[in-house]
């Protein structure tokens, strides 16, 4: 269906892929109306920070948005904030305001992301427990983080041990419960979860594993206490919840938008609705480097989606789909990771992991998966491109660091 | 306060007032500078903030850290006067800085 001449094109949802699909209309000269229906009160900003930089407050709240208002004003964008959108009528093609009213669009993209996974457990909502989502998630968590108080950061994910990082940076006493028996354990090796694990135990903070959390205990309305299923208890002053997300579907999945962990996208971020598309966290898309599908949670992909979606209407050549990639920053550790590892049968290290400065290849069938590299930016590089076509290395090759990674990317076939 | 002029890849100049403190990347994207993408937002992770720096400023910007170095070795068309923007500090020293940004960062 050819978008090109629409009139209205609304966005719903502000973050990160929002915030690209608006740039992207405009780049590739949509001149009609473009409307973004944000539930937060900020701009579009950036997440990773909030759980560094920003939480850490070294980072002023400014340099988070992706765009001044003035932007916005400039490009004729109507920013819609603190409304949430309760329904997408198809047929009318509206979408319904929460407090009332209506939009009309000609396209419509869905970039709802997604939200934390509520804890599951007696005294979550205690005053004290805290998810890591949003800007207004660490306005209440910033003026607690004070040296020697006590925090519990439930589940040892990136963004648990990215906040168990800044945390033990600013003096306070952290403990990291993983019902796992590793950290990281869904989405890495455990090489790396043994080498992450080491590390936050020598900066001081007591990690957990195999730990599960059976409620929070409060006085007057506050948390104090931790109580794992062994019967233990923690003091906390503090809990962070980082047990995962879950994608916001709910409006695709009631206007009868195919679903299935995510809103159901094609290459081009359109869903099977031809004038709705779906891009970010909240969308499942087929990964065309590993032959399926699937939803991805990083800035890359929102970045990416949602210029897909804005070329798809603006009927411009598909923009190209890279290796998805991701990063966290821990303490002076920069993980940097490219494709997606999880159905691997090999794993090697290259580098020295004592000098923190190694990257974990992963191998299908002798094929390039993914990396996670360590303080090594040229593994992660060479690897982003190695993977894309889809090339074949010998182990002893990737191990072998008498050769540069320019090297052995030459020499791959 | 210091005036960074971007030129694109076509040799068109753009003079901004930039922020102290804010980098080379970010007054770029808030002023919809062309040839930047900037995908990670500063974290040096990415590698898509890309500029060619002034020979008269290599000096005064000075030299990139390892890890930037390390990326910049992987960039397309790189140059002795090659930086990731997103490191390069705003301040008064660097007033009249000219940088210019590649046709596209891939
Ligand atoms: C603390 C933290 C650290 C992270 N660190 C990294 C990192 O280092 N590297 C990396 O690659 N990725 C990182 N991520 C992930 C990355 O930020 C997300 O993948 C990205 O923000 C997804 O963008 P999005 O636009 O899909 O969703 P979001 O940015 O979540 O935006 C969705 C927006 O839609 C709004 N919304 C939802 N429903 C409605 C509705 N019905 N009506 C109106 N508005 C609605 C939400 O309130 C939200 O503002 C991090 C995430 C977090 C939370
Ligand atoms: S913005 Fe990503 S490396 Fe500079």
């Amino acid at each position: 269906m050819d978008l090109s001449s629409s009139k209205s094109i609304v966005i719903i949802g502000g973050g990160q892929a929002a915030a690209q699909a608006c740039a992207s209309l405009r780049l590739f000269g949509f001149e009609g109306d473009i409307t973004l229906i944000g539930e937060e009160a900020a701009l579009p900003y950036q997440r990773p920070p909030l759980s560094k930089a920003y939480m850490k407050g070294e980072l002023a709240e400014e340099r988070l948005y992706f765009k001044p208002e003035a932007w916005y004003q400039d490009q004729n964008i109507d920013t819609v904030l603190s409304v949430r959108a309760t329904k997408i009528d198809r047929s009318a093609q509206t979408v319904e305001l929460e407090h009332g009213g209506t939009v009309s669009y000609d396209a419509l993209i869905i970039a709802t992301g997604s939200r934390p996974r509520a804890l599951p457990v007696e005294g979550a909502d205690l005053d004290g427990v805290f998810d890591l989502r949003d800007l207004a998630d660490v306005e209440r968590i910033r003026p607690r983080m004070i040296a020697g108080q006590k925090l519990v950061i439930v589940g040892a994910g990136y963004i648990g041990l990215e906040a168990a990082a800044v945390a033990r940076q600013m003096g306070l006493e952290v403990t990291v419960l993983e019902m796992e028996e590793r950290v990281l354990a869904r989405v890495t090796s455990p090489v790396m979860s043994e080498f992450f694990e080491a590390e936050h135990t020598r900066q001081g903070a007591s990690i957990r594993t195999g730990a599960r959390l059976a409620s929070l205990g409060g006085a007057d309305g506050k948390v104090t206490t931790a109580v794992l299923a062994d019967g233990s208890e923690l003091a906390a002053d503090m809990v962070l919840v980082g047990i995962g997300i879950l994608p916001n579907v709910e409006l695709a999945e009631e206007a009868g938008i195919t679903c299935a962990n995510g809103i159901v996208t094609d290459r081009d971020a359109r869903t099977d609705d031809p004038r709705v598309f779906a891009a970010g966290d909240c969308a499942a898309r087929p990964l065309v480097h590993y032959g399926r599908n699937g939803r991805l949670e990083s800035v890359h992909n929102a970045i990416e989606q949602g210029k897909l979606a804005a070329a798809a209407i603006m009927g411009k050549p598909r923009p190209p789909e890279d290796c998805p990639w991701f990063w966290s920053d821990q303490y002076d550790l920069k993980l940097q990771i490219a494709g997606l590892s999880q159905d691997y049968d090999e794993t090697v290290v290259r580098g020295d992991i004592e000098a923190r400065k190694f990257a974990v290849f992963y191998l299908q069938n002798g094929k390039l998966i993914a990396v996670d590299a360590i303080n090594s930016p040229p593994e992660f590089l060479a690897s982003k491109k190695l993977i894309m076509t889809g090339a074949r290395l010998a182990p002893e090759t990737l191990s072998d660091t008498s050769q540069s990674m320019k090297e052995i990317a030459a020499a791959a076939v | 306060m210091a005036k960074i002029i971007y030129v694109d890849h076509e040799g068109t100049e753009r003079a901004i007032e930039a922020t102290n403190g804010e980098s080379v990347m970010e007054t770029a994207i808030k002023n919809s500078i062309p040839g930047i993408d900037a995908d990670c937002g500063g974290a040096c992770a990415c590698a898509t903030c890309h500029v060619y720096v002034d020979d008269a400023f290599m000096e005064k910007v000075g030299k990139p850290e390892d890890m930037e170095q390390s990326m910049l070795d992987f960039a397309e068309n790189v140059q002795e006067n090659s930086r990731l923007s997103c490191q390069i500090s705003v301040s008064d020293e660097l007033d009249g800085l000219r940088v210019t940004t590649p046709e596209s960062q891939h």
